[in-house]
């Protein structure tokens, strides 16, 4: 082997140590990128009509946005790094196209948000009003265009594009950036994402009005607030079910193994129905532990051949189709992962064979082995597996996770309609149950939020670049104690610093709104 | 392949680099500001201006430092995989100090803010302290080389159990890490007195001007000497790479242009700080020190990597030795990114115009009083 694996051990703290980091971190971004949006219309609304309450109530937000903001960015920093840090191997072998992305979002975004937060949150006093005014837009705009870098790095990690690989240096290397940019993965993953965050800063400010309006304080803010919000909101959790819908197209052609684990599915065929909900269950009649059943399932009949291929009839592969291989719907033909990892192990034994041969001057054999890489090197992580189960991904955490965020999606699309209708008749003085309602659709937000990317980055194990680079081999050798370590450093900090935050928002909360009745 | 074309496009993006850090290296001076929080800030009147000059510009440093890391990604991502990967703790103790930095602003002052605000005042100071002295460090190993060997698929193998801090097993990264402390230390004295408008602040702030700008001096000048009078790694002919005596020396000479920027970077800090020192009432000692704080580490990072010299040398196995040609994205790539890189004006440019109307006028403890939002 020519990257060796490394053990279980430090393979599993390195995984345990980004997932933290990135859980952390998505606790605090997507509050960010929506509730910036409804900061600069507030600040628009006042700018426009006047009316001082807008004022207000963008300066209250913002204060919450503020003690957010930080820590996304501490955890962000921390993510960026890791990448080289613990992952080593992975930033050479993909780090021609991948680190392109990041440089972007650093020049191109974090610039803009940092300059003008500061100028957003100190310069009330200090600028125009109309540069205030364009500074708090920019903020919002800063930080979606970093959501899109990340996310179109993101994304080709899923499904690697407008690349290839070169056996000298050993990396794969960039040959078309507008490929790699408008991937329709990238696009999908985009808008799901960011529309999903707008979801949850929606739910977030209905939610803390929901408190005032239990405490009988502000109501004409929270009314204010909840209507823009809910506007919002309504808005982005359809554009969330429909760039989720996009999402899963994709997937059904780029990872079907993923889409495989979302839907619990064994075996597939044409026609297959689209479980709602429904048990895993193991089977010892099923060859390997990692193979599951759905029980007790409420199905769609033909719902999930029709929403991958827009055809009722077409054929989905399950888990044990994908083993053994398989013809897709659009005809290609994928053989047995057997026969890939064999094809894997023959590319990477060719890699060497040609660095061997580059080295003694011999052509012939060089480009020999050269011919045999390139017909192989679509399986070449394949390679690198023990057995055929490893690329079956942790199906229970992935059937559920996504069952937990499609089901919260359909409660927020109610709240935002319910929520709207109450805030626009005044009914503050009866159904208490809403607000409750708004209060508790705050944390079920961030569930489904985390419960969105567990499917996205548990449901494509075992891959770091789909069919390429396994996790195991991507990581950075070294001692797994000092990984252990850096992960509980990291943990406890993070954890005191989100206390603090929750603190520090609440006692915000508590304050109240400063100049509104 | 246009062989001429990726070597340009090697330079370029390796002159971009040095002027990120560069910048970097400037912008420490919110560091070297926080870790003189208790020096200059005797009560907590004079603490909260401090910190709220400050805190209108840490946020400069942190996403310089993260763009500094991913320009480096994109462009060199040899270096990447390499020293963040093999000189793992040193840049895990780096990233971790600026994450207690980048709360500490935020939270210090608000109710109920769990640890106590005297607690985020030791998190300013401990990234005021910490982060300096091992971001110089970790550069001062562009010259003095750190025990790495890279294998078949470039993966990086360190060849101590320590993972970086060996670095500080070596006498002249010492000087380096003092030398940039002691500047970010300057830089922010300099910045309180432009910034700042107090009567104890000011006086403290001059004081204390002495005790940071010689060890300054005197540790670069250290560090300049032992570099151009020791080894550096070159590639010779054969593209093989070995330890060559006076290697730094020769650049220096052998590249006027850079040598040129280095002795004006030099001048202007010293310009800045001897100014401060003799003319009580000149306050833009900042802009003559900070300006030439970023030519000098431009050019000493020029020094590194230009003129065929390995910018992050392998101690134990020269070879390994990485360099712009060897540790550079693809020609594709870096012409990408070239065209990416005809924003930075323009980032430059809003920076530069939201950093003076934010700046206009020094604050004052009224002014403070007065403003809210504050830190």
């Amino acid at each position: 082997m020519i990257l060796e694996l490394t053990t279980t051990s430090l393979v599993e703290w390195s995984r345990w140590q980004f997932a933290m980091t990135a859980i952390y971190h998505y606790m605090f971004v997507p509050l960010t990128l929506g509730l910036s949006f409804l900061l600069a219309m507030m600040e628009t609304l006042w700018y426009r009509t006047g009316k001082v309450e807008w004022l207000h109530a963008a300066k209250f937000w913002m204060k919450l946005f503020a003690v957010n903001f930080a820590i996304g960015i501490a955890t962000g920093l921390i993510l960026e790094f890791q990448f080289g840090s613990n992952w080593s191997n992975y930033s050479w072998f993909v780090g021609d196209i991948f680190g392109a992305p990041l440089a972007i979002e650093g020049l191109f975004a974090f610039f803009l948000e940092a300059t003008f937060f500061a100028v957003m949150f100190f310069g009330w006093e200090r600028v125009s009003r109309r540069f205030h005014l364009l500074s708090t837009w920019m903020v919002f705009i800063g930080s979606n265009i970093s959501a899109l870098w990340i996310l179109v790095a993101n994304a080709w990690m899923q499904n690697p594009v407008g690349m290839e690989f070169n056996p000298l240096t050993a990396r794969n290397e960039m040959v078309d950036f507008w490929a790699v940019l408008f991937s329709p993965t990238a696009m999908s993953k985009f808008f799901h994402t960011v529309t999903s965050a707008y979801t949850l800063s929606a739910c977030f400010v209905i939610g803390v009005s929901g408190w005032f309006i239990l405490k009988r304080r502000h109501l004409e803010f929270c009314r204010k607030s909840i209507l823009l919000a809910s506007v919002f909101g309504f808005c982005s959790i359809l554009a969330t079910m429909f760039t989720g819908d996009l999402s899963a197209r994709d997937i059904t052609r780029t990872q079907p193994m993923k889409l495989a684990a979302m839907e619990g599915l064994n075996e597939g065929g044409k026609g297959v129905d689209l479980t709602l909900i429904g048990l895993t269950v193991t089977d010892p009649a099923l060859p390997s532990d990692r193979m599951y059943r759905v029980k007790y399932g409420i199905a769609l009949p033909n719902m999930l051949s029709f929403l991958g291929y827009h055809d009722f009839d077409a054929y989905i592969p399950g888990v044990q189709d994908i083993l053994n291989g398989y013809v897709s719907s659009d005809g290609t033909e994928y053989p047995s992962v057997e026969q890939r990892m064999a094809n894997g192990r023959m590319a990477i034994a060719a890699l060497k064979d040609y660095r061997k041969a580059v080295d003694e001057g011999d052509d012939a054999v060089a480009a020999q082995a050269l011919q045999l890489l390139r017909t192989h090197f679509q399986d070449f992580g394949y390679g690198y597996l023990s057995s055929p189960e490893e690329v079956i991904p942790p199906i229970p955490l992935v059937f559920y996770s996504f069952r937990i965020m499609v089901g919260l999606g359909f409660l927020f699309l109610l709240l935002f309609v319910v929520a709207g209708w109450y805030a626009k008749k005044r009914k503050f003085a009866c159904f208490r149950l809403i607000p409750y309602l708004a209060i508790v659709c705050v944390p079920l937000a961030y569930v489904a939020s985390q419960c969105g990317w567990i499917v996205a980055e548990v449901g494509r194990q075992p891959w770091v670049v789909q069919h390429l680079m396994p996790t195991q081999v991507a990581i950075t050798r070294i001692a797994s104690g000092w990984v252990v370590t850096t992960f509980w450093m990291f943990a406890v900090l993070f954890t005191l610093l989100l206390i603090a935050e929750l603190g520090i928002m609440f006692a915000q909360i508590r304050k109240g709104v400063k100049g509104a009745e | 392949m246009d062989v001429m074309d990726l070597n340009m496009l090697q330079h370029y993006w390796w002159i971009l680099v040095c002027i990120l850090g560069g910048v970097l290296v400037f912008l420490l001076f919110v560091q070297g500001g926080q870790s003189l929080l208790y020096t200059i800030g005797k009560e907590k009147g004079e603490r909260d201006l401090i910190i709220n000059t400050l805190g209108h510009k840490w946020e400069y440093t942190f996403t310089t430092l993260v763009v500094f890391g991913g320009a480096f990604f994109a462009s060199f991502p040899l270096f990447y995989s390499t020293s963040f990967g093999g000189a793992y703790l040193v840049w895990m103790l780096i990233l971790f100090c600026f994450v207690l930095q980048a709360v500490s602003y935020e939270y210090r002052n608000k109710k109920n803010n769990f640890l106590g605000s005297r607690t985020y005042e030791v998190f300013l100071m401990i990234n005021g302290y910490a982060a300096p002295l091992l971001l110089g460090a970790a550069v001062a190993t562009f010259f003095t080389g750190s025990p790495f060997r890279l294998g078949v698929m470039r993966d990086v193998e360190w060849m101590t159990p320590w993972r970086g801090l060996d670095a500080l097993g070596v006498v002249t990264n010492y000087f380096l890490a003092l030398a940039v402390f002691f500047a970010a230390r300057t830089l922010a004295l300099l910045y309180f007195i432009l910034t700042i408008d107090d009567v104890n602040i000011g006086v403290r702030s001059r004081r204390q001007l002495w005790f940071n700008a010689v060890p300054f001096v005197v540790f670069f000048l250290l560090f300049l000497g032992v570099i151009l009078t020791g080894d550096g790694y070159a590639v010779l002919a054969d593209e093989s790479i070995e330890p060559v005596r006076y290697k730094y020396f020769f650049n220096l000479l052998e590249m006027p242009v850079n040598t040129g920027l280095l002795l004006v970077g030099l001048f202007g800090v010293l310009y800045g700080i001897i100014r401060t020192l003799s003319s009580p009432l000149w306050r833009k000692g900042i802009w003559f020190a900070g300006s030439g704080t970023v030519l000098a580490v431009i050019a000493l990072l020029v020094l590194a990597g230009f003129n065929r010299t390995a910018f992050y040398p392998s101690s134990v196995d020269p070879d390994s030795s990485l360099t712009i040609y060897n540790a550079s994205s693809s020609f594709y790539t870096l012409k990408v990114m070239f065209y990416v890189s005809l924003v930075i004006p323009v980032v430059i440019a809003y920076i530069w115009y939201a950093w003076r109307v934010m700046t206009r006028k020094p604050m004052t403890r009224q002014m403070l009083e007065e403003s809210d939002p504050k830190y």
